[in-house]
This record gives C-alpha cells, sequence and structure tokens, in this order.
C-alpha cells in the first residue's frame, strides 16, 4: 500500500514535469497567436513550393518520412513491449540464448535492401536536379556573387554576355519569370556562403574562387526570402535577399527599367579609359 | 577438458613488484602512471568541460528562445549569466552576436573534444581495458601520464579563447575556410589561433591514447582472454582506438595548414582574387583550395563521429546484457557490425558536403556508401532488442540509460536517412534538422550512455554507490527534457530554420517559430538542472555513498572479481580466463548465481589439469 501510493506520487511527478512545461507553452503561443492552431506545426509545417522540382523532393521527403515512421513506431513499441513484458519479478529466469543466425542475415538483408533502394530512387531526382548535363539548355544565365552580408546580383543585359556596359547589377533583388528555366552561377567574394530559397527548394553553397551553379524553373508567382545558409560571419542571419517570380512581360519591363542603372555604373570604366589613353 | 597453457612469464605481472611501496601525494594522484587514477581525472576533466560546454549551450538556446530579448526569463537568465560573461559578451542583458557565435562554436567544440570523447577514449578506456582484459596497467604508463595532461592543457588553451582580445573563436565547429582563414573576415583574432592550437594538442593526447590502448588490448590480455571472449566495450575502444590513430593525423594535418594560412602568410585555403569589404585582399598570394579544408576536416570528422558513439555502443551493450540477465544477443553480429561501421566510416565523409559545389557524381557515390552505413547500425539495435527480449530485467539507473540509448539512437539512425537521400538534403542542410539528428546520436546516444556507464562503473571506481533515487530522478528529467529539446529540432528544420542564426524572426517562414523556440529554451534549461542533479550526486556519492559490494550487479566480467579499492596492479594473481563475458542464466552454472564469471573453473577444472601435469 505503502509502495504503492509511493510510485503513484512518483508518476505523477514524472507526468506534471511532462505536462507543466508544455502547458506554460501553449499559454504563450495562444496569447502570442491567437489564431495558431496547435496543430499547424505538424501539417503543411514544409513551407509552400515553388519550383518544378520542389514537390518532388517533397515526396522524397514523405517516402523516407513513413519508412523511418513505420521502423520507429515497430521498434519503440518492441522496446517499450519487452520492457514490460520481461520486466524481473520474483521467480523469473531469463532465458539462455546467444542468437540466431537467420534472424541476423534477415534484419541485414532487408534494412540493406530498403536502403539501396532508397539511394537508387533518391539518385535519379539528384542527376535530375544537379547533373551538369541535365541543366535547362539555353535557360538564360544570372550571375550572384554574394558578400558579407548582401547578395550581389548581375544581370547580362541585352547582349547576353557578363561584365559589358549593359549588365544589370541588383542588391539583394533577384527577379525571375514564371515557368521559365533559369541557370544561377554562383561565385562568393569574401567567405562561403549558400544560396537557400525554401519554396524553391534549392540550396547550394557559393564559394570563393569556384564557381557553382544551380538551376531553378519557378512554377508560383510572388516574392520569396533568399536566406543565407552558410555561417559568414557575425551579419550572417540578416544576410538576407528577396527573389521576386513574375510574368516574362512585367520581367522585361523591369530590365528596361533598369537600363540607366548600365549607364551610372558604365561610367567609373568610361574614365578610366579615358586616363589610359591620356598616358 | 581442454588444456590451457600458462605461459612461463606472466605478460603484466612485473608492475606487482613495485605496487606495494607508498607513493607520494603528486605521484599518486597528481601524476600518476596508474590507469585507474588516469580514468579518475579524465572523468573530472570530461564533467568539467561538460559543465562549460552545457553552459555555453544554454546561452544558445536562451538567444535563440527570445531573440528580441524580452519575457521575463529572458531577463532574469540573462542578468544571471551576464554575472557570469564579461560585457563584451553580454551587454545590458543583451547577448552579441560575437558572443553567440563564439558559444555554439565553442559549445560544439567542448562537447565533442573535451567531454564525449574524453569520457569514452580517456575515462573508460582508460578504466576498463586493464581492468577487462586481466592486466596489471596500460602498455605504456608513462605515455597515459602524457595523453592526460596533454588534454588538460588543450582544455585550458581552448577556455583561454574567452579571454583574448577579438573573443574566442566563431566560425562553428568545423571552422570553414576562409571565415576562419582571415581574421578580418570573421573578426576573430587569436582566438581561432589558439583553437587550432588546442586542437592539435588534443589529437596528440588522442592518438597516444590510441596507440596506448591498441598495444595493451593486443599484448596483454589474461591467459583464456581470446578475442572472441572480450568484453564488448574492450572490442568498441580497440576498434575506436584503430579510427582514432587513422583519422587523427588528417585532422592535425588540416589544423597546421590552416594555422600557416592565418600566421605565415600561406593560401592553402584562400583562392585567388578575394575581396574584403569590397576590396582585394592583401597578404596573401591565393591560389588555395576552400574545399580542400572541407575534405580533410571531413575525413576526420566523420570517423570522429563513431569515435564518439562505438564507445558508448559496447558500454550499453555491457550494460543491457547484465540488467537483462541474459547473454548479448548476437555477439559476432556485434563485433562485425562494428568493424564493419570503421570501415564504412572512412567512405562516408562526403555526405556533409552535398551542397558545398563537389561534383555532384560524387554525391551519388557518398549517398550510397552512407546509406550502407544505416546497416550495420541497423544491426545492433536488432541486436539489443533481442538482448531484452525473453530477459530478467532489472530497473537500475544504468539500465534506463542503457535503454534510453537504445530509443535515442532509433531516432538519431533514422533521422540520417533523410540527410542520406541527396535531394531531401538539398533542403534541410545546414538547418535545423540536422542539429537534431547530431544531438540524438551524440546526447540521447553518447551522454546517455556514458551516464549510464558512470553509474554502472562509479561502485568500482570509488568503492561507493551512487544514489539510484537522485539516479531515476536524473533520467526522468533528462529523458523528458532532453525530447523537448532536441525532438521540435526536426520540425524547425523542416520549416527551414537554418542552423548558426543568431536572430531567425527576420525571416518571414521562420518567424512564427519564437514560441516553439521558447519551449524548447526552457527545456534546455531543465536539461540542463538534469545534469547538475547527476554531478552532486556523483561527487556526494564519492565520498558519502554507501559502501559498495565488490560484485553490486552480479556481473561476469573480470573488474569485478577485485576486492575495493583496486591497488596498483589490479590483480593480485594473474587471472585466467575460462568463457565469455556475458554467461548470464546458463544452465550449467554452478549454485543458484544466475551468472558465472569468466574467471571462475568450470567444475573438475584443477583435477583435469593435474592429471595433464
Amino acid at each position: 500500500m505503502n509502495l504503492s501510493m509511493k510510485r503513484g506520487i512518483q508518476w505523477l511527478c514524472a507526468v506534471a514535469l511532462a505536462v507543466l512545461p508544455s502547458a506554460v507553452a501553449a499559454q504563450a503561443v495562444k496569447a502570442k497567436y491567437p489564431d495558431h492552431h496547435w496543430y499547424s506545426w505538424w501539417m503543411n509545417i514544409l513551407p509552400d513550393n515553388a519550383s518544378t522540382y520542389a514537390s518532388k523532393i517533397d515526396d522524397m521527403f514523405d517516402l523516407i518520412l513513413w519508412i523511418t515512421l513505420i521502423v520507429f513506431v515497430l521498434v519503440e513499441a518492441a522496446l517499450v513491449y519487452f520492457l514490460w513484458k520481461y520486466r524481473s519479478k520474483p521467480g523469473r529466469k531469463a532465458i539462455y540464448y546467444h542468437g540466431n543466425n537467420r534472424l541476423e542475415i534477415m534484419w541485414t538483408a532487408i534494412p540493406a535492401m530498403i536502403l539501396v533502394f532508397l539511394a537508387i530512387f533518391s539518385n535519379s531526382l539528384w542527376s535530375e536536379i544537379r547533373s551538369p548535363n541535365r541543366f535547362p539548355k539555353d535557360a538564360p544565365v544570372i550571375r550572384i556573387s554574394p558578400r558579407q552580408f548582401q547578395w550581389d546580383i548581375t544581370y547580362p543585359g541585352p547582349d547576353g554576355k557578363f561584365d559589358t556596359p549593359d549588365d544589370i547589377n541588383t542588391i539583394n533583388q533577384l527577379y525571375l519569370a514564371l515557368n521559365e528555366p533559369v541557370q544561377i552561377k554562383l561565385l562568393a567574394q569574401d567567405v562561403i556562403h549558400s544560396f537557400f530559397v525554401p519554396e524553391f527548394r534549392i540550396k547550394q553553397d557559393a564559394v570563393p574562387g569556384m564557381q557553382t551553379a544551380v538551376w531553378i524553373n519557378p512554377t508560383k508567382a510572388g516574392e520569396y526570402e533568399i536566406a543565407c545558409a552558410e555561417l559568414c560571419g557575425l551579419g550572417h542571419y540578416r544576410m538576407k535577399g528577396y527573389v521576386h517570380v513574375i510574368a516574362r512581360d512585367s520581367l522585361d519591363r523591369w530590365k528596361t527599367a533598369q537600363a540607366p542603372a548600365p549607364v551610372a555604373e558604365a561610367a567609373p570604366t568610361a574614365t578610366t579609359d579615358s586616363s589610359k589613353t591620356s598616358k | 577438458m581442454s588444456t590451457i597453457v600458462l605461459p612461463k612469464e606472466i605478460k603484466g605481472a612485473s608492475h606487482d613488484a613495485h605496487g606495494h611501496h607508498e607513493l607520494s601525494f603528486w605521484r599518486k594522484y597528481l601524476f600518476s602512471l596508474d590507469h585507474k587514477v588516469i580514468a579518475i581525472q579524465f572523468l573530472f576533466l570530461s564533467s568539467f568541460f561538460l559543465l562549460v560546454g552545457g553552459l555555453l549551450a544554454l546561452v544558445v538556446r536562451l538567444q535563440l528562445g527570445w531573440p528580441d530579448h524580452t519575457g521575463w526569463f529572458y531577463k532574469s537568465m540573462a542578468s544571471v549569466f551576464s554575472m557570469i560573461f564579461s560585457q563584451k559578451m553580454i551587454t545590458g542583458g543583451i547577448i552579441l552576436p560575437e558572443f553567440y557565435n563564439s558559444a555554439f562554436t565553442m559549445h560544439a567544440t567542448f562537447m565533442i573534444f573535451f567531454a564525449v570523447m574524453p569520457f569514452l577514449m580517456g575515462t573508460f578506456a582508460n578504466f576498463l581495458i586493464p581492468l577487462q582484459i586481466g592486466a596489471g596497467d596500460m602498455a605504456f604508463p608513462r605515455l597515459n601520464m602524457a595523453s592526460f595532461w596533454l588534454a588538460f592543457i588543450a582544455g585550458l588553451v581552448m577556455l583561454s579563447g574567452f579571454f583574448v582580445p577579438g573573443g574566442a573563436a566563431g566560425g562553428g565547429w568545423t571552422s570553414y575556410p576562409t571565415l576562419s582563414a582571415i581574421p578580418e573576415l570573421s573578426g576573430v583574432t587569436w582566438g581561432q589561433n589558439l583553437w587550432l592550437f588546442s586542437l592539435l594538442l588534443s589529437g596528440i593526447s588522442s592518438l597516444l591514447g590510441a596507440i596506448n590502448y591498441i598495444t595493451t588490448v593486443v599484448n596483454m590480455r589474461a591467459p583464456g582472454m581470446s578475442w572472441m571472449r572480450l568484453p564488448l566495450p574492450i572490442w568498441s575502444i580497440f576498434i575506436t582506438a584503430v579510427l582514432l590513430l587513422l583519422a587523427v593525423p588528417v585532422l592535425g594535418a588540416a589544423l597546421i595548414l590552416l594555422m600557416f594560412d592565418r600566421t605565415l602568410g600561406t593560401s592553402f585555403f584562400i583562392p585567388h582574387g578575394l575581396l574584403v569589404a569590397g576590396s582585394p585582399l592583401t597578404g596573401h598570394t591565393g591560389g588555395g583550395q576552400v574545399l580542400l579544408w572541407q575534405h580533410l576536416f571531413w575525413f576526420f570528422g566523420h570517423p570522429e563521429v563513431y569515435i564518439m558513439i562505438l564507445p558508448a555502443m559496447g558500454l550499453t551493450s555491457e550494460i543491457l546484457s547484465v540488467f537483462s540477465r541474459k547473454p548479448i544477443f548476437g555477439y559476432k553480429a556485434m563485433v562485425l557490425s562494428m568493424s564493419g561501421i570503421a570501415f564504412l566510416g572512412f567512405m562516408v565523409w562526403g555526405h556533409h558536403m552535398f551542397q558545398s559545389g563537389m561534383n555532384p557524381l560524387l554525391g551519388t557515390t557518398f549517398m550510397i556508401s552512407t546509406m550502407l552505413i544505416a546497416v550495420p547500425s541497423a544491426i545492433k539495435t536488432f541486436n539489443w532488442l533481442g538482448t531484452l527480449w525473453g530477459g530478467n530485467l532489472k530497473f537500475t539507473t544504468a539500465f534506463f540509460f542503457a535503454v534510453g540509448f537504445v530509443a535515442m539512437f532509433a531516432i538519431g539512425g533514422l533521422s540520417g536517412i533523410f540527410m542520406a537521400s541527396t535531394p531531401v538534403d538539398i533542403f534541410i542542410h545546414d538547418t535545423y534538422f540536422i542539429v537534431g539528428h547530431i544531438h540524438y546520436v551524440l546526447f540521447g546516444g553518447s551522454l546517455f550512455a556514458i551516464f549510464g556507464a558512470i553509474y554502472y562503473w562509479f561502485p568500482k571506481m570509488f568503492g561507493r554507490m551512487m544514489s539510484e533515487r537522485w539516479g531515476k530522478v536524473h533520467f526522468w528529467l533528462a529523458f523528458l527534457s532532453f525530447n523537448g529539446v532536441f525532438f521540435p529540432m526536426h520540425i524547425l528544420g523542416i520549416n527551414g530554420m537554418m542552423r548558426r542564426i543568431y536572430d531567425y524572426t527576420g525571416y518571414a517562414h521562420l518567424s512564427h517559430l519564437q514560441p516553439m523556440n521558447a519551449f524548447m529554451s526552457v527545456c534546455a534549461f531543465i536539461l540542463g538542472l538534469s545534469v547538475l542533479i547527476f554531478l552532486f550526486n556523483m561527487i556526494w556519492s564519492i565520498f558519502k555513498g554507501p559502501i559498495a559490494p565488490v560484485n553490486p550487479w552480479h556481473a561476469t566480467t573480470l573488474e569485478w572479481t577485485i576486492a575495493n579499492p583496486i591497488p596498483h596492479g589490479n590483480f593480485a594473481e594473474m587471472p585466467r580466463v575460462f568463457r565469455g563475458p556475458y554467461e548470464y542464466s546458463a544452465p550449467n552454472t554452478p549454485g543458484d548465481a544466475d551468472f558465472y564469471p569468466q574467471n571462475v573453473p568450470p567444475p573438475g577444472f584443477g583435477s583435469a589439469e593435474r592429471t595433464a601435469h
């Protein structure tokens, strides 16, 4: 009687310890976000998907989630069941058993098969996204050269070439045409940064001294954020840019509106030229 | 009955000769050559750095829980922390970004190199190898002492980073160049140099340890202690020592090269044409490769992850078998899978670099090897379940932690599959998903195993028992709050929350995550409290715990045959081993016991030997 009461109190304490912080947290959430439902973290927690391969990555994620969820439930359920079933009792004796080779082979082969299947399955998507010879052909190229702590973005301009006077330069503002593939070449100026747009499900390190590339085909118009995903110094957390996915004609209009900018950009080049000729 | 031939000159017995005269205080407790004293020195060193690392983790959690620096919890905790940390770290109740970067960098560094590694490969490797294989001491006692004192100095050097101008290293524990190579880019000057120097010292310490452990296990096993009769902790430590021997020199090389880049103006990791705040970098010619560091670092870094989990697996296997009163399920499979992990562990380093700009074809190769390395981990998990099945489970604190290890390691293993899949990794790489994953492996895994092992071997280390009641309190607090901190990290990661970020509230897809972060932070403080309870229990029990019997857990391995306190030289008589380490509940056990110690001769053994003579 005394012992069971003690047990009961112990259990109550344990449950209270689990419940209390959760209750406090729930209260805090309610106060801060009155319209927020507790399940909104669990349902649709992946950000909106807005590129051609985003939903494929999500499907892959879901597949792995289901497989691991089943294994997780089976393993933890077996663990809890064994703990309850084989708990020490007076008169109980453990069985004397060293193992079973058939079981060992089984639980080696089955996980191996599942994992190799996952690897093969993953790889077809990986090469679709990343293989250099499967990049969309003739897609326009945009150059992004991040530095501490901003995204320097360059469009080649009407001549289609970089480092010419008609280049369009922006900082932190990337404009893309809806439903048109585009290639982005990344080259960091100072330290490693990582180009991350959650809605596109794309992340690629921008490395100093080495060009990397990704391609995107945006499927939803709107404004998204570019985040830096690789620690790049003190301002890492605020190295934010924006992607504007707009219709083709709006993009063309934006590019024409940017046209005066290259003139200002070209001015220093002209002066250096004149200084050269004056020598 | 087979006869066992005893060697004429018994290895290790020579230690008995100098085990009797009284040693001075210095030689006995500080500059001791006794592996047991060195083990306890490592125990105190790791516990201290566990506290330091934990404190830094709480700084990180405090910032992440309340990035707007408001709320009574934030304010009260920040004022407590202002008393510990200087004005340059926390000013006016605000954790500065500089300090935040140092805090997560040094948290990881202390936990990995000065807590988990010395707990496993300092404390338990030192304590268990001679005692479980039946040797008088380590093969090289002086090397062993040097290993501890190098680790101690390395720890002090690392700690001193907080007191130099510019603060401690803040480039992440991975210290990727060029951020770590050029002081102007990170703002950290001496802190990073000290970081590199300290890790070099701690690497040498690990190498000395590894050489010692390998030599001792190969050469100094007691008669009859064949490889297949070695307790699993010894197997795991032996395999880990081989990993250390092969992986640490690569880290050493990388550290030296980066040190040269920082101090001598070389450009191993600094490419040509770098701009610092828009103007060309001076003082370096360039021509180096940024990715070279990542290859070198992770060639060490991934085996390092297994260095921190394999010994924990060995310790857990021992504890599970003892308290299930059952032989370990699939001893050979356990040994083979650990060897498999060690072998494959050297072929998976590229999975840290899927998004680094490395050739995507290499991504495919590393994905396949990474998927494969999950198989031996799965085998081990199933074998642990098999060990519990049909057992007679004794619910001690050590057993709770061992079971906690299995439960949490399963989560850490499964979450790893997400990142192994290259396309899924594109999204969750460098997010909180990976932070959650690594903590399930290293805290829920390694550290739970370490806690369990301390409760289990404490009676042999100090001759006293730890409090079981406070042990259970420690377990339940730690288990619940651990999951409260680290499980939501997966959810943050799926939301796209980047790691190593000072303030996430400026991002549209992350700003709603503040309440969840606050909840995690409260849990983190409870977790910190549980570790304090553990440390108080440990220290209190060293002086006041009930006197431990010789073999409190009714275990079979050799260390439990020696009376407390164990003398210098360990075994009065060279033990002789007659059977494997997990003979629990064997039907042929003499008497009523449910365990058959390794050194007890089978009935009629003496007479058989006499007739053989």
